[in-house]
Formats: C-alpha cells, structure tokens, sequence
C-alpha cells in the first residue's frame, strides 16, 4: 500500500480555500489475507462554488470514497478537512451539523425514496431540518411548491402521492428539489444519471448546473462517463483502483490527458460519426 | 396498502387458512356459550365412555310411557342382549350337531335364532363337549327363552321399613319420549379417562393451546426481531455479541433447553402461561437470524443513507425505514411461531412436562393423558384422535395463511 506517488492537488487560482479537502484518504475492507483496498492514499481539494467530476470505471472506488466524505462509511486511514477544520463526526450532534452542509444524490432514485413516505414528507423533513419545523402549513407549501418549481415539477400534482407513482426521472428531479430546499454547502451527486433515459439526463445537469449558480454550492459529480464530466465540470478528477491517477481542469485532463488510464477512458466514449474502436473496451 | 389486502383476501391459500382457523375461533367462543361448566368436571365414574346420549334409567322409568308395538322389538332386544362371543359359541354348537357352517349368519339374529331353535336339545352330546360346556349352552339357552318372553319388569321401592312395595310395571311395549326424560346428557365425543367430557374439555383445550401459541409466538418475534434489527443495522461489536447468543442457541438445539428449563420449574409452578413464556423464550433465533440477513440487505440502500443524512435519529431510521419494509416478513414468522409454538408445547405436555394438569386442558395434556391411560389399546379413539386433528388443523390453517402471505408479498413465489 503505496501512497499515490507524484500526484499533487492540481491549484486552482482564484478559489483561495478549499471546502473540502483529504489527505491520504483511504478505506480498507476486511482483515488479514482478505484484505482490500477500496480506496489507496488519495489526496484532494475542493474549492468553494467549483463542479468537480471524479471519474473512474466500476469498481474504481468513487462510490467508497462518496459515502466516506458524507461520513456514512469510516475511514481507515487519512483525514478529511471540512471548511479548513479537521472533520469531526464523532457525536450525534456533530453529525448533523456537518450534513447540513454537506448532502448527497445517489445514483438509483427508485431505491432513494421510502417507499412507504408521501412525497410531502420528504420535503417537509427537508424543511424541518433547516429549522423550519414550527412555520406555518401556508409557508411550508410555498417553500415546497418553490422547490418543485425549480425542477420543472408541479407540486399541486405531487402532493399526497407516493415516489413509486412518479418516473424515474421526476424521482431524481425532486432529489433535486430537495437538495434546493436543504441548500447545503457541498453536494455529492453520486452518478445521478446512469439510471436516467439520455433526455432526462440533460435536465438533471442542467438543473444540477443552476443550482451550482444560484447557490454557489460545491458539486462533487460522481460518474463513470468522461463526456459527462467534460461537459459540466470545472475540474476533474481520474480514479483508477482506489487511486487518483490525474486531476487538474477539465479543459486540461480531457483534452490533454498525460495518464494512460484517462487516454484509455477517452477513447472508450462512442463517437456517433466515427468508426468506434472497441478494442479497448 | 388496501391493495395489499385485497390481493391477500385472493390468495386462496390464505382464504382457506384463514376460513379453518376463524371456524375453530368461533366454535372456542360460541360452544362455551351453548354448553357452560367446568371443562374440567369429572362426571363420568369410570374412564372412557363411548360417545353418545346417555339417558337417565331412573327418569326413563319415571316418565309416564306410551305404547309403541313394533314389529321388530323382541329381535333388536335380543341381538343387542347376544354379544359377540354368545354368537361363535352357538355356531360351534350348531356345526358340532351337524349344520353346515355356510348356512350360518352369525349378524342376522333372527336366522341365528330360529337355527338354535331347531337345533339345540338339552339331552343331546355332540362329540368333542364336556359336561362343562353342555351346561354352558343350557344357560344360554335358558337366558335366549326368558330375553325372549319377557313380558314386563317389576320396578320395586324399598320402604322405611324395609320392605319391597311394586311402584309400577315396565313391559316390552313402553316407550318414553326422551324429550319428556328429564336428565338426557350427550356426549358427542364420550368421556376421557378421568370422566370427563371430552368435547368440552377440547374447546377448551383448544383455547389454551391457541393462547400459549400467541404468547410464545409473540415472545420469540419481539426479542427475535429487537435482536435482529439491533444486530443487523449496527453491525460491528454488537452485532458479534448478539450473534455469539444465537449461535450458541442455534447449536444446542432449543427443545433440549426447553426440556431442561421446564423440568428445572417444577411441576408446582408449571402453569400454561409459565410454560409459554419458557418456550418463547427458547425459540426466537431462527426470527432473529432471519431479521438480521433483511436488515443487513435493507441498511446499506439508498433510502436508508438519506435518512441518515437527514440526521435521523437510530430509532426513527430503524422505525420507519427498516421495519415497514420488513413487516409483512415479520407477520409471516410470526405466524409460523404461533404454530410451532402449539407444537412445542403439545411435544413438552405429552413429555410429562407441559402445565400442571390440575387448572387448564391442553391438548398436548389431553394427549398426554389419553396415553398414559392407554387409549389407543382400549380403543377410545375419541379421547386423542379429536386432538390431533384440531392440533393438525391449527398448524395447518396457519401455515396456509403463511404460505398465502407468502405469495402475496413475494410475487416469485406466484404460479
């Protein structure tokens, strides 16, 4: 277990502070003989306001990596600083003061709703747990119609209806609505559109885009599709077995890969109007 | 969730099950209320009597008679007077003095009869009797003519002096109606060992089982599925801990310790809800096991991670993100723990180590009971064979609503 050698944060001028920051951040399951590492020494740094893509075949180590920085999976070795503090979840307490900044979008929405909890529920606990928990009804279903209102649903068709009578794509737009409604710092949207069909996929960027506009929050997009992450991010992050091989600006990474693996992922992406070599693939 | 139910009240499996088992619930309530008293009443002097309607002789005899003047009257008195090995001794008289043995019906009394009749002389020696068996057939003979010419009985009171005075003439044409007998008791299932009647003593029984079950069955659900769900969604310490509990009860095997802890109560203290309690206690690692491979399936979805990120509390995520989706699981094994814990208990009673016999039948005492005073060789079947089948029936009508579940709630399962 080697610390990722020679690979250092790409800088980034203009955002001084990174919001979330790791330093040799790694997870090992299990014990002895049947070890493995899921993710190896990896360092980083995200800046405030910036949409950072991390990208990496299955089984590369994004998703271990997602549920260590919301603090939903420990870590076995490393730090991960928060708003330039060392992270501390130890208590109850703390735990919900740091997901109030920082909150996720997971990748299957059908599986992301309690399936027995109306969708008002959702919002409303969304709301509670911005200290809005004693507002009027009135108000409450104002900030939800807002919310859904910014993903293009009506919350008059919503309201009193379960997630499973909604599609797939309505689904993820009010995981959408509630990150509007819950306006954390950081958002970790853990490959929100690899069970979405191709048109749905567009809204859900942009809309994940006009958040990151309007609120100035942090994206951490989370997706095994380069193409995706050139088109939206600021930076972009390559893993490969639980390591960071390349990071650094989108334009840079995608256009003048220097990894083999990234050289590798780039031409793994189909092109419509050219013969696609799946040699690699 | 009145989808749900609709598509369970389909499932014939589970209609069938459910019809058997609130049959066997309205007869627990209704026949107490149709025949009140004591189940444990000992009526009967003597042990296992036949079921069927008994009539008080002394009532009948009192009851103003009518005369009836059926033809056939005298015949049935005398078939029922003839037993069994009256018969074959008359056939072996009758083929000793020649009679071919085809020609002879040992059932139609009357042929039988008129045969003797014929046949039988007092002086006669057919070869092969002794002097024994010669006055054996006389005093047959001489009981078949006095049956057959009995005319009337004589019924006597004895008064303070002592002395006989006629009250009245019973004869061969009076009838009562039993309507008009004052003291008529049927028993439809006849009597047990102790004198008891059995119907009602297995109603009651019945119930005792049933609320043993529930109390078993819902002891081993609420601790196996605190267990599971405690060790299923915190995993690490704890989970080892409880899991190091069940593999030690999962590798003795449960009916040992329930035998071991029932016998160490004592029988004084043995009551059905004691008995209850232990067995609860005893079976619910195989819920609990069960609860924690779903809740360690269910821990790791993304509905659950959010819910954690909302800052819900242990409790909450555990309440309404993990059990609602394993309820529907949970009913089924609860319902399974209802019949295995009938099961148990009748296993343990007929053991000799059920509840104390003297408050409440069970059916596993009443089994118990009906061995130890060797029923199945006496031939009183009604005293356990009515026992095993409602002990068949409980078992199976519950599993028929499990498997009925079953099918709603995993649609693989459907054919």
């Amino acid at each position: 277990m080697n610390k990722s050698e020679g690979f250092v944060p790409a800088e980034r001028g203009e955002h001084a502070l990174p919001c979330l920051s790791g330093r040799g951040v790694t997870r090992v399951f299990g014990t002895g003989a049947k070890a493995t590492v899921a993710v190896d020494h990896v360092d980083f740094d995200f800046h405030e306001g910036e949409f950072v893509s991390i990208v990496g075949e299955s089984g590369s180590g994004k998703t271990t990596l997602s549920k260590m920085l919301l603090g939903l999976l420990s870590v076995t070795e490393g730090e991960i600083s928060f708003q330039g503090k060392p992270r501390d979840i130890s208590t109850r307490r703390r735990r919900r003061e740091y997901w109030q900044g920082i909150q996720a979008i997971f990748q299957d929405p059908y599986s992301s709703f309690n399936t027995f909890h109306k969708i008002d529920a959702v919002l409303l606990d969304c709301i509670a747990m911005r200290g809005g928990r004693h507002l009027p009804m009135e108000k409450k279903r104002e900030m939800m119609a807002e919310a859904c209102g910014f993903v293009n649903l009506k919350f008059e068709e919503l309201t009193n209806k379960y997630p499973f009578e909604l599609s797939g794509g309505q689904m993820q737009r009010l995981m959408i609505a509630r990150i509007f409604l819950l306006r954390p710092r950081i958002l970790l949207a853990d490959e929100p559109t690899s069970m979405i069909d191709a048109c749905s996929r567009s809204t859900i960027l942009d809309m994940l885009l006009n958040l990151r506009n309007e609120t100035g929050m942090t994206i951490i997009f989370i997706t095994h599709d380069i193409g995706l992450a050139y088109y939206t991010s600021d930076s972009v992050y390559i893993m490969e077995h639980g390591r960071f091989v390349e990071s650094g600006s989108a334009h840079d990474v995608i256009l003048h890969p220097k990894a083999e693996y990234t050289r590798r992922l780039i031409s793994d992406v189909p092109k419509i109007y050219e013969p696609w070599d799946l040699s690699t693939v | 969730m009145r989808n749900t139910f609709r598509q369970v009240f389909h499932s014939p499996r589970f209609v069938t099950g459910f019809v058997i088992f609130i049959f066997l619930l309205v007869t627990l309530i209704v026949y107490p209320l149709v025949s009140p008293g004591d189940p444990l009443e000992m009526i009967g002097l003597g042990s296992f009597f036949k079921p069927g309607t008994y009539i008080s002789v002394l009532d009948a005899a009192g009851t103003p008679a009518q005369t009836l003047k059926l033809p056939d009257a005298a015949d049935k008195r005398l078939s029922s007077m003839l037993s069994e090995s009256d018969r074959v001794s008359m056939l072996r008289w009758l083929t000793a003095v020649g009679v071919p043995e085809s020609e002879i019906d040992l059932q139609d009394t009357s042929s039988l009869l008129k045969l003797w009749r014929e046949n039988y002389d007092a002086k006669a020696r057919p070869k092969g009797m002794t002097m024994s068996d010669r006055r054996f057939y006389q005093r047959l003979d001489e009981q078949l003519e006095s049956a057959g010419s009995a005319e009337a009985l004589t019924l006597m009171r004895q008064d303070e002096a002592g002395e006989n005075q006629e009250v009245g003439r019973v004869s061969g044409t009076d009838y009562v109606n039993v309507k008009d007998v004052a003291n008529v008791r049927t028993l439809p299932l006849g009597t047990d060992n102790f004198g008891r009647d059995t119907l009602k003593e297995l109603v009651s029984a019945m119930g005792t089982s049933i609320r043993i079950g529930l109390i078993a069955g819902s002891i081993a659900t609420c601790i196996g599925l605190l267990l599971g769900l405690l060790s299923g969604y915190l995993g690490g310490f704890v989970d080892d801990l409880i899991m190091f509990f069940m593999n030690i009860f999962t590798v003795i095997p449960s009916f040992v310790i329930l035998i071991l802890i029932t016998y160490s109560i004592g029988q004084a203290y043995r009551g059905a809800d004691t008995v209850a309690i232990v067995i609860g206690l005893t079976s619910w690692v195989w819920t609990g096991r069960s609860v924690r491979s779903q809740v360690i399936s269910l821990r790791n979805r993304d509905h659950v991670n959010l819910s954690r990120l909302s800052g819900h509390s242990l409790m909450r995520i555990i309440l309404t993100d993990i059990l609602p989706y394993i309820a529907s699981y949970v009913v089924m094994a609860f319902i399974l723990q209802i019949s295995s814990g009938i099961l148990a208990e009748a296993q343990l009673s007929l053991l000799g180590l059920g509840p104390r016999t003297t408050e409440v039948p069970t059916l596993g005492l009443m089994m118990n009971w009906a061995m130890l005073y060797s029923a199945h060789i006496n031939g009183a079947w009604w005293a356990y064979f009515p026992v095993i089948l409602v002990i068949t029936l409980i078992t199976f009508s519950l599993n028929l609503m499990n498997t009925g579940l079953d099918q709603v709630f995993n649609p693989t399962l459907r054919d």
